[in-house]
């Protein structure tokens, strides 16, 4: 079984959002990166997947030359090889992102059995960029997914209700949208990192679309205006959080 | 021209907020239901699609739920349009101006949309819902689609959900370990609250995902959020914006999580939590 999964390259995001002078992305000077939180269960759900069932996995990001760095992560933890769709890091608007990565998928000689994406995308929460993919290639798609498995040529995957897991059954090829929780991702090993370096990244560069969905500034939402009250230091606080908590009624 | 809007439970406060965003734009406001036995993604959005092919609509809304996001994401993908998740603020138009939130709601993003009609979800409580009630929501079938619903899994819940409980006491990476969650447990079950994590707890294994407060975990809207060694990265704070007055227990008085805080108490957890579930026994005498 081929799995093809997507992420996308964001900076680590601490405490606090500086944007940069032109408004129109975070200030990364003190930052790391990451991929989105979806998509690292989405990769450990590749691997895994692979490990129960054979074939092989594949990671593909569109992103500036830096998402290497996150290809190797994610190859580091066992996915066997990647595609990079290499950008000049302005941002691509969703129908852009799905078209460059439905072309790239059709140009495989292979094409994947199982197509994983993230919920969506950590930092520009568009949800849509699996789910366009799909329409593109003309497979069926669920998205929201929190469990998830195959067997024979379908795959069962779960989506999270009020009350219960609402069940789905696709058959493959498919395309699935996961959730953070579908799994506990593993850590990369020393061994797995230095494996990481060797394995394959075939890379393109495919032109930018004009933006349809077309950002034209980031902004800070306004502060909460709340002045913290210090009820004391340690545990001599005790009785003045239980005044609060008697305020309220709950004492 | 009218502007559509697919209301997904007429009877959930996301719709009644869909609703009341769409009678702002100032247009001719039509409602729609999808009926159909069981849920399907792309079903649902080939419904709205035969609507919105009646006449032309210069928008096309749902709530921003998880439901609300996929469904309008089909309809986007089957129409060739642009969608914009999560909108805060919208001015029709071609191009239409948005505003929406990004990260979880820790940034904004102002947005230029091109396209014929504009397609979007209203970002949960971007406005309050407003009296008027629902009006009158017409009702179309779903298509038959073989991606849909065929059974439900029900899922036993044990004590307060997350979501719903008026409590969350949370524990961050300054519990130290799965074991140190006693005293966190033990605070909550005395407030008859739900126990909660940041996504640092859930990484390292101490708490199942299912625990986790944050941008890809749980959002929260208690009456009171108590947050022990927790630092607030936007992560963590994406979640728990709603929550109606936060609690901070901290021993660095500089951790971000102050910030966003209603009180706060600079100490070591395993030191002051025990100390207000002593001080919560000793008050109701037991």
């Amino acid at each position: 079984m081929n799995i093809l999964v997507c992420v996308k390259r964001v900076p680590l995001t601490g405490g606090k959002m500086v944007l940069t002078d032109d408004e129109r992305a975070i200030s990364t000077r003190h930052l790391g990166f990451t991929i989105s939180p979806h998509e690292e269960c989405g990769a450990e759900e590749a691997v895994r997947l692979v490990e129960q069932h054979g074939g092989s996995s594949t990671v593909l990001t569109l992103g500036p030359p830096e998402a290497e760095e996150q290809l190797r992560d994610m190859m580091a933890i066992g996915v066997d090889r990647a595609i990079h769709l290499v950008t000049d890091g302005e941002e691509w608007d969703p129908q852009a992102t799905a078209s460059a990565i439905a072309d790239a998928i059709r140009a495989q000689d292979e094409h994947p059995d199982l197509i994983l994406f993230g919920n969506e995308s950590a930092d520009a929460g568009n949800y849509q960029v699996a789910i366009r993919v799909a329409y593109t290639l003309g497979l069926p798609v669920v998205n929201g997914i929190k469990a998830l498995s195959v067997d024979g040529g379908a795959v069962r995957c779960e989506q999270e209700v009020s009350g219960g897991r609402d069940v789905f059954v696709l058959p493959m090829p498919a395309v699935v949208g996961v959730l953070e929780g579908i799994n506990l991702p593993r850590y990369p090993s020393v061994p797995g990192r230095l494996r990481a370096k060797k394995k394959p990244v075939a890379s393109s560069t495919p032109a930018r679309p004009d933006a349809r969905l077309e950002m034209v500034k980031l902004t800070l939402p306004p502060g909460s205006g709340k002045q913290v009250e210090v009820l004391g230091t340690g545990p001599e606080a005790a009785p003045a959080v239980l005044s609060v908590l008697s305020e309220l009624g709950l004492v | 021209m009218a502007v559509l809007v697919y209301v997904e439970h007429p009877e959930d406060e996301l719709s009644q907020q869909a609703l009341t965003f769409a009678r702002a734009l100032g247009e001719e406001v039509r409602a729609i239901g999808v009926e159909g036995a069981a849920y399907a993604p792309a079903g649902f959005a080939a419904a709205i699609e035969s609507v919105v092919a009646q006449q032309p609509y210069s928008a096309v809304l749902a709530p921003g739920t998880d439901h609300g996001n996929e469904v309008l994401a089909h309809l986007a993908a089957r129409l060739d349009l642009p969608l914009a998740a999560n909108c805060v603020s919208v001015t029709l138009g071609d191009p239409a101006s948005v505003t929406r939130v990004r990260w979880g709601g820790s940034l904004l993003e102002e947005a230029r949309v091109h396209g014929a009609a504009l397609l979007f979800t209203v970002a949960p409580h971007a406005v309050a819902a407003d009296a008027a009630g629902v009006g009158f929501i017409e009702t179309v079938r779903a298509d038959d689609d073989p991606v849909k619903v065929l059974e439900r899994v029900s899922t036993a819940t044990a004590g307060v959900s997350l979501a719903d409980a008026d409590v969350v006491v949370s524990g961050g990476r300054g519990v130290g370990s799965s074991e140190g969650f006693a005293v966190i447990e033990e605070l909550a079950a005395l407030l008859g609250g739900a126990v909660g994590c940041s996504r640092a707890v859930t990484s390292a294994g101490w708490r199942p995902h299912s625990d986790q407060v944050g941008q890809t975990g749980t959002k929260i809207s208690p009456e009171i959020y108590i947050a022990c060694g927790i630092s607030g990265a936007t992560q963590h704070m994406a979640g728990c914006k709603g929550a109606k007055k936060l609690l901070a227990i901290n021993p660095d008085g500089e951790a971000s999580i102050f910030a966003s805080a209603d009180y706060g108490v600079i100490g070591d957890l395993h030191e002051v939590v025990p100390a207000i579930s002593a001080e919560i026994r000793k008050a109701r005498g037991a």
